[in-house]
């Protein structure tokens, strides 16, 4: 096997995975390196204890984008599909989501509901056209290509019809804490909507930008949610299949530790173990700060562009909690045949926004936001017979804790988590036979993402579209010849989707190839 | 029963600068207040003994300067003075970070604490100053509809669209980074010292429901960096006998071209038959009749409170229902018997006459927002507080001083009820301790507090929740979303009605620019030429 290929792709999480797989399909000879021992990057199931698996970070799949699934002839199989959303109220009462229907609250609830959810998923589509788009650039001498995207993207919105043209203009840079006052009385549904906001942010309802990353979950399928057979792993399984029928080389256990520049073009990677690979392309799904600061250095780098990316604002909040359970734990008035939902704990959008101020002081919530799952109750797989996995995002849990992540400090969140916890469930904890907390450090460290953040960094406004990572490199392209980025931290943005590795691919084989 | 060419109701800044851009034209204009006094919140009042307070507005800097030449009102009696020296910011741990305005003293000052910050501080200044230049230009013109395909709005789209791309590639993209970020991270990009940071993050967040951490911030900065006094850009100052001289001098310029001024005639109901405006009906029951009234009042006041529900549309009527016009802001005004002692600074400092601000970190400025979120005042407010008297002796007795303290944050009701009159003084408590930690003989100097919560205001002047801005700045409130998408250039859904206040475009601040822009709409619909000053554009 030669040492020298096309390209090189370093990461091979899905976004790695799909532009290696397009690269490949194309006819460029790929090899992906992988840090890990495994595929998946933050999609990947794991082992963490004897005989319990679970997704390690992400656990639901809502956001694949339906273009990457047809280019790759993906077949992905699923446990449990069309997961509904059960809101926990500490009486019992709770709020049931299901598509464009709500369970337990107002008729008038009900129909803003319809109607908010109406309204969200045709800006969502409108929305996920671009997010599967390069971002134009801004400039009187804009390409064709660019254009082109620009006055669609104005002809698109025009054509919302007037009345929700003015709304979209209206609501693209608001908070959903307002949103949901306006159109909702019941405070479960407003906390549950403000959860969906804000999970994987830094972000409160309160703040405005939260109704983009609500757009940004529904971009796609609307966030229809799907349990994948087997875990996350299957996701990124299929993907790495796939890229290999392709003819891509992958390798595990390969820390790529530096991308080798001459005379301001790459010339391959170097690894921690000293192998080197050759090539005139280099495309990193690893977070542009790790990227360009790490692996290629600033002294490759204009200052200007060094301090941007130094700027990229990447704090994850969002922790992931595993628990080994005996058995399921009985939630008032969740009858068994419920367990395959979704779980929120969410009470109102106040609470959601209480969590998140210390999240602002570098603190963790006393009363932490959960999304939660029981993967096992549709997928034997992941536990012993009789016995369950218990998933669930914890937020706000902050990457850079005040007072450090050490023993004791994980003890005290991990100990807040569980009364939370035990107020819905309150057989929970003598159920509990093994554990697994990962904070945001822990993801950063297992999963080589700064911050432990799911987009790679924050998606606001000012991170988003043409400043994402950073204005003027938003088109996958970096600074130095031949070096590209196809991860969550480009535009659009994170969760398992694979736009983003979809888009550079394109970007890398237009340009490449007329080279 | 006399026939008016057109009716102002309200004689606030705008609803006067309106008035006299009416009466300039030739028509015959009566402006009405329901107060005894004009100027609504751009005020300065006798309301204790020999003292002039200015109980709400307290300094003047975004008054457009065309309005200023165009008006004549420094004929009118209007001076404004910049304060010599600067301000400071007190530190808990004793020290202060002083803010000259001289930039080499400045540049000393702040390296102080951190070089770095000090050559940030060139960056950060530059930076800001081209944002207040690009916005400026948008400030005296009417926003474009951007669903409308009428030549009118394409145009303006254009042009504003053009000025966008002259900024070039790389400014383009930090303009849009810099109109969505918060004031703390914008300033993160800058700064590394935390009281350095917090000193400048007050102007994101002054008169907003927000906190410094909140998306959107950084744009609010420009609300109070894009003004200006005799040219100099991000200067501000006081008006001589305080802010109420502005309104007075307005009030001048409009009664120069024929206008009348009616006080003590508030407005019950804004009159309306067969889907056209036919008056104003008073609340002593009196009836005048015009086919154009213009509303300086915020939206709701004006549609919600002046106007038959059955004359607006239910659609209409919800949107504005959920304008976001939040209370955040209060107030205290003091008589003080003397100049009070600051003995972190040193003696003869000069920095008193300028702001004073006693919060000193980024955690502090955001927990105050986490206390108005909880539905209670900040029991470690912002305060932002000046002693004009020490520029313009001229507000209190000789010898004797006024302090303004503008404070966030202030909610309008306490957890979702009225303030009692314990809390009010409670609040009042809250503030004075904060002074009185930096200043040992301020309390004994005290002779008199008027102690304003956003309910007050709301009670005195009518400005809904005492919003100093009339609804929120938030990127779904401004431009062409102001106060609704489709009603962003001044008129109103019902014929011969149009809004000129604070709720449109450009938002508040004493800036008179709605009221003028909302004239060269009136103007333009009346087919009469526009007396309406133009743009002075950039040096």
């Amino acid at each position: 096997m030669a040492d020298k290929y096309d390209a090189v792709v370093i990461g091979a999480g899905h976004n790695g995975l799909v532009c290696a797989a397009l690269l490949a399909k194309a006819g460029i000879h790929t090899l992906v390196l992988e840090a890990n021992e495994r595929v998946g990057g933050a999609a990947v199931t794991r082992s963490f204890s004897q005989g319990y698996s679970v997704s390690a970070v992400a656990h639901l799949l809502y956001q694949l984008q339906p273009q990457v699934e047809r280019d790759l002839g993906l077949k992905i199989s699923v446990a449990a599909e069309n997961l509904r959303t059960v809101a926990l109220s500490g009486d019992g009462n709770h709020v049931r989501i299901d598509g464009n229907d709500v369970y337990g609250v107002s008729d008038a609830d009900k129909a803003s509901y319809r109607d908010f959810r109406s309204r969200m998923t045709r800006f969502a589509d409108l929305l996920n056209t671009y997010l599967n788009k390069t971002a134009p650039r801004l400039t009187k001498g804009a390409g064709k290509s660019d254009l082109l995207t620009l006055v669609q993207l104005g002809l698109d919105v025009r054509r919302l019809g007037r009345r929700e043209m003015r709304e979209f203009l209206r609501l693209i840079g608001m908070n959903i804490r307002d949103e949901v006052h306006e159109r909702f009385d019941s405070g479960l549904l407003r906390g549950a909507i403000s959860l969906d906001a804000t999970l994987g942010t830094h972000l409160g309802p309160r703040s405005p930008n939260t109704i983009l990353t609500y757009l940004y979950r529904l971009a796609g399928t609307h966030a229809v949610l799907k349990q994948p057979a087997g875990g996350m792993s299957a996701v990124s399984e299929a993907l790495a299949r796939s890229a290999r029928e392709n003819g891509a080389v992958i390798r595990t256990g390969m820390k790529v530790s530096r991308v080798i520049v001459q005379n301001g073009r790459v010339a391959g990677v170097e690894t921690e173990s000293g192998d080197t690979f050759r090539s005139g392309v280099v495309v990193s799904s690893a977070d542009p700060k790790s990227t360009m600061l790490r692996l290629v250095g600033s002294k490759h780098l204009e200052t200007g562009f060094t301090r941007s990316i130094h700027h990229i604002r990447a704090r994850g909040n969002a922790a992931k909690l595993h628990l080994a359970l005996d058995g399921l734990p009985g939630i008032a008035g969740v009858e068994s045949e419920e367990f395959g939902c979704r779980f929120l704990i969410a009470p109102d959008d106040h609470y959601v926004e209480r969590a998140f101020n210390h999240a602002k002081y570098g603190e963790a919530s006393v009363k932490p936001v959960f999304e939660i799952t029981f993967p096992s109750f549709r997928d034997s797989t992941l536990a012993p017979a009789g016995k369950h996995v218990m998933s669930a995002i914890v937020q706000y849990a902050p990457y850079e804790l005040r007072a450090g992540w050490s023993a004791d400090t994980r003890e005290t969140f991990w100990k807040l988590a569980l009364k939370t916890l035990s107020h819905y469930m309150p057989d929970l904890e003598r159920r509990i036979t093994a554990s697994e907390l990962l904070t945001p450090a822990d993801i950063e460290r297992q999963f080589h993402i700064t911050g432990g953040h799911w987009h790679h960094g924050e998606l606001t406004l000012d991170q988003f579209l043409f400043t994402r990572p950073v204005g003027g490199a938003h088109q996958y392209a970096m600074p130095v010849g031949g070096l590209y980025l196809c991860g969550a931290g480009t535009h659009p943005g994170g969760g398992v989707s694979g736009a983003a590795g979809r888009n550079a691919a394109r970007v890398i084989l237009r340009r490449e190839k007329t080279a | 029963m006399k026939n008016y060419d057109a009716i102002v109701v309200g004689a606030g800044h705008n609803g006067l600068t309106n008035a006299a851009y009416l009466a300039k034209s030739g028509l015959n204009v009566l402006c009405v207040e329901k107060n005894d006094y004009i100027g609504g919140a751009t005020v300065s009042r006798n309301l204790y003994k020999d003292w002039i307070y200015s109980n709400c507005s307290y300094v003047c800097s975004l008054l457009r300067p065309e309005i200023y030449r165009d008006l004549e009102l420094a004929r009118h009696g209007l001076q404004v003075t910049p304060p010599y020296g600067g301000g400071c910011t007190f530190m808990e741990n004793g020290d202060y970070l002083g803010s000259y305005t001289d930039p080499q003293v400045k540049y000393r000052e702040y390296s102080r604490f951190s070089k770095a910050d000090a050559d940030g501080y060139e960056r950060y200044s530059a930076d800001v100053m081209r944002q207040c230049r690009f916005i400026r230009d948008f400030l005296l013109r009417t926003p474009p509809d951007p669903t409308s395909f009428r030549l009118r709005n394409l145009r303006e789209l254009a042009y504003l669209g053009g000025r966008f791309l002259d900024m070039g590639e790389q400014r383009m993209y930090e303009t849009i980074r810099f109109w969505t970020m918060s004031v703390a991270e914008y300033l993160d990009e800058y700064f590394e010292t935390d009281v350095i940071k917090a000193a400048l993050s007050g102007s994101g967040i002054i008169g907003t429901a927000l906190g410094i951490h909140s998306p959107g911030t950084a744009y609010v900065l420009l609300h109070h960096y894009m003004g200006e006094v005799d040219g100099n850009i991000g200067a501000w100052g006081f008006a001589r006998g305080g802010t109420g001289a502005v309104a007075k001098a307005i009030g001048e310029a409009f009664q120069s071209y024929g206008g009348e001024l009616r006080t003590e005639a508030g407005v019950e109901r804004i009159t309306v038959k067969h889907g056209k405006v036919t008056g104003v009906a008073l609340s002593n029951g009196q009836e005048i009749r015009a086919k154009i009234v213009v509303s300086a009042l915020d939206v709701k006041n004006t549609f919600l409170r002046c106007m038959d529900r059955q004359d607006l549309d239910e659609d209409f009527l919800h949107r504005i229902k959920n304008f976001k016009i939040r209370g955040s802001s209060g107030k205290l005004n003091i008589a003080l018997g003397g100049v009070p002692s600051f003995p972190a600074l040193p003696a003869d400092s000069l920095l008193i006459n300028g702001f004073m601000h006693f919060t000193d970190s980024m955690e502090r400025m955001e927990r105050a927002y986490d206390d108005w979120k909880e539905g209670t005042w900040s029991k470690d407010p912002y305060v932002d507080m000046m002693i004009p008297t020490l520029t313009d002796p001229s507000m209190a007795p000789p010898g004797k001083h006024f302090m303004s303290c503008f404070v966030q944050y202030c909610p309008m009701q306490i957890e979702g009820r009225d303030w009692t009159e314990e809390e009010r003084a409670q609040f009042g408590r809250t503030v004075i301790d904060q002074i009185a930690k930096y200043s040992p003989d301020f309390e004994s100097l005290i002779e008199h507090v008027e102690i304003r919560t956003p309910a007050v205001i709301q009670d005195e002047i009518g400005i809904t929740e005492g919003n100093i801005f009339h609804g929120e700045l938030t990127m779904d409130q401004i431009m062409f979303n102001r106060p609704i998408p489709g009603f962003a250039q001044y008129r109103a859904p019902v014929k011969g009605l149009y809004m000129c206040g604070s709720s449109t475009h450009p938002g508040g601040g004493i800036m008179a620019a709605p009221g003028c822009n909302a004239a060269r709409e009136i103007l333009l619909d009346l087919k009469r030429p526009d007396v309406t000053p133009v743009n002075f554009g950039d040096d």
